[in-house]
């Protein structure tokens, strides 16, 4: 008897191994958007951006033309690859350092501008490359290298709700946050990332997906444990939901 | 014959990138240089490009980077404080080899300087600007004909050496109106396409990939070597300068932009009261004519250098002259422009005559 391929690689990733830390779910989203574009059939006609952080290496692993922004102006960039080639599908990834601290101006005015690119958007509340450091997302109360006694407001300030300020703009065509910790938040990213997708495709403007995601290594936690913190620590304080969405169900 | 039309420079510019294939331009507002994005939000509609107001210089460079990726004509103008902000995305540029024209219109400074014209960013434009090893093209007009002609040049060399074109004028290149002659349209089916390194999607090949960046330091530096190999091609290619009134001088006086012209009057009126007096312009900053002035400083009583800063140039000049002759400096700072009389003064000092 034949056996049938029920599940294969994307084509829209390379054979390239990620160089991500074991639990973190980078892999997973990377996936997610490559299973998106692979059904979206517009391989062919992506180019990807990729940020500082982390991800930086996200060119090596998405099987699409690829570049790598400066540090918070992928959505620069990608708004003049756009520009120059109305007729590409472009997107950004994109940590919290790199597009909620350095890169909030370069967010803020490309999705108020409703530039047609889409941005996945990967909350884990920290730095990640460069060692666990305080991001704009870190929980108040959390320990990071920046923050040894715990974020106080005070001092540094209250966790930056992104996609509750990029709402506002009226360029946006779709907008949601979601997480990636069980394997049904795992279908509904896929869901919002597609439809941020189709944000892009079919003109409506501009498309974010805010996932929130996990750092075992800089938060000091194993795997599962992280998944876990994301569902106690994380959740309350970004509530999940779709802000915005122009694109509707019909596909 | 082609038509002579009276223009402003910053216009002038403008007019020159779309008949050299620029379809897109990406700007923010700053003075003195605001007619040519002015310019461009009226043109590019007419001839089917794209202009675009940004959020400041920093995402402009970074839309220009975008853009170039694609193997798209760009360009962006700016001043200085504007440029400054520029650095970075202009060392990532020059890094992953991506072809741009980008003017700056220079105005007094360091800080935030002033808004009359100076030649206060010398140094940045030609030393590098942002961080790293790599140097720029930098072209320096002197008439608003030549920042059209140059303008037409700068996307043809960005595009053959894969790199960010610098053009450096100041308020008076860009403010005075004088008659051009435009080139002709460049049919943009002529333009290079970039089919062996852009992102244009992976459509039946295998994918582009552009990064300014290799974590493996053997691999960083083999990019290096190949932006240093692509220098010495530039600067073996593409060095331009102008001369005059040479032949029989025994005065050179050294200068670009807008004091090249003005120097140019003082060579006449210096001639007039008997001093031989000749003119020698650099048109490119940087591949710098180093070899022709150290010849034509040969045997000459004296060579002075006059540029509207503190000597930037001046330290290109010394390299090129040697100990060939005697080299004096004369400068204004802050955006003041030096008179014919005040320079002729300051030369005849130096000569005690």
């Amino acid at each position: 008897m034949a056996f049938q391929v029920i599940l294969k690689r994307p084509e829209s990733l390379t054979q390239r191994e990620f160089t991500y830390c074991p639990g973190c779910t980078h892999g997973i989203i990377h996936r997610l958007i490559a299973e998106v574009i692979d059904e979206l059939g517009i391989r062919e006609k992506t180019i990807a951006v990729a940020p500082i952080g982390c991800s930086v290496f996200a060119y090596q692993f998405f099987n699409t033309d690829a570049t790598v922004a400066a540090h918070g102006r992928a959505p620069a960039v990608a708004t003049g690859m756009k520009r120059a080639r109305p007729d590409l599908y472009v997107f950004t990834y994109q940590g919290d350092g790199d597009l909620a601290a350095i890169g909030t101006a370069e967010i803020v005015h490309a999705a108020n501008r409703g530039e047609k690119i889409t941005t996945i958007f990967v909350n884990n509340a920290i730095y990640g490359m460069t060692g666990g450091q305080m991001a704009p997302t870190t929980l108040l109360g959390m320990k990071t290298t920046t923050t040894p006694y715990g974020r106080k407001a005070d001092n540094d300030g209250y966790p930056l709700h992104v996609a509750e300020i990029i709402k506002e703009a009226r360029g946006v065509a779709f907008l949601a946050r979601t997480k990636v910790n069980t394997p049904q938040d795992v279908q509904k990213t896929k869901k919002a990332i597609k439809k941020a997708f189709l944000a892009q495709i079919k003109g409506l403007g501009f498309g974010m997906v805010e996932v929130l995601s996990t750092c075992p290594t800089n938060w000091g936690i194993d795997p599962v444990s992280a998944l876990k913190w994301l569902e106690e620590h994380m959740v309350p304080e970004y509530p999940l939901g779709v802000f915005v969405d122009k694109v509707g169900d019909e596909q | 014959m082609a038509e002579r039309v009276l223009v402003k420079g910053t216009e002038a510019i403008g007019e020159a990138a779309i008949r050299a294939g620029c379809r897109l331009f990406f700007g923010y507002p700053i003075t003195p240089q605001n007619e040519l994005p002015e310019y461009m939000s009226k043109r590019m509609p007419e001839v089917g490009g794209t202009f675009l107001q940004t959020e400041s210089e920093v995402a402009t460079i970074n839309m220009v980077y975008g853009a170039a990726c694609t193997g798209t004509r760009v360009m962006t103008s700016t001043s200085s404080p504007g440029f400054s902000l520029m650095q970075e995305g202009i060392s990532y540029m020059a890094c992953a080899q991506l072809p741009a024209v980008l003017v700056n219109v220079v105005r007094g400074g360091p800080g935030l300087g002033d808004i009359q014209p100076s030649q206060g960013d010398y140094w940045q434009a030609t030393k590098g600007g942002g961080h790293g090893d790599y140097k720029l093209i930098v072209l320096a007009p002197s008439t608003v004909q030549e920042a059209v002609d140059l303008t037409v040049l700068a996307f043809d060399l960005a595009d053959k050496y894969r790199t960010p074109v610098v053009i450096i004028a100041d308020g008076v290149i860009g403010q005075m109106m004088e008659p051009v002659t435009f080139p002709e349209f460049r049919d943009l089916n002529t333009l290079p396409k970039h089919d062996d390194w852009a992102l244009t999607g992976a459509n039946g090949r295998e994918k582009h990939i552009i990064v300014s960046f290799d974590i493996d330091p053997y691999v960083l530096e083999k990019m290096n070597l190949e932006i240093v190999e692509k220098l010495r091609k530039i600067e073996a290619n593409e060095k331009r300068w102008e001369e005059y009134k040479l032949e029989d001088a025994e005065i050179v006086i050294t200068a670009f932009g807008t004091v090249g012209r003005i120097a140019k009057s003082v060579v006449e009126q210096a001639r007039k009261e008997g001093i031989k007096a000749g003119l020698f312009r650099p048109i490119t900053l940087w591949p710098f004519p180093y070899e022709r002035l150290e010849e034509i400083s040969k045997g000459k009583k004296l060579i002075l250098d006059v540029e509207m800063n503190m000597g930037q140039m001046l330290e290109d000049v010394k390299l090129a002259v040697k100990d060939h002759a005697r080299i004096e400096f004369y400068g204004r700072m802050g955006g003041v422009v030096p008179t014919p009389d005040e320079i002729l003064e300051a030369l005849k000092k130096f000569l005690n005559v």
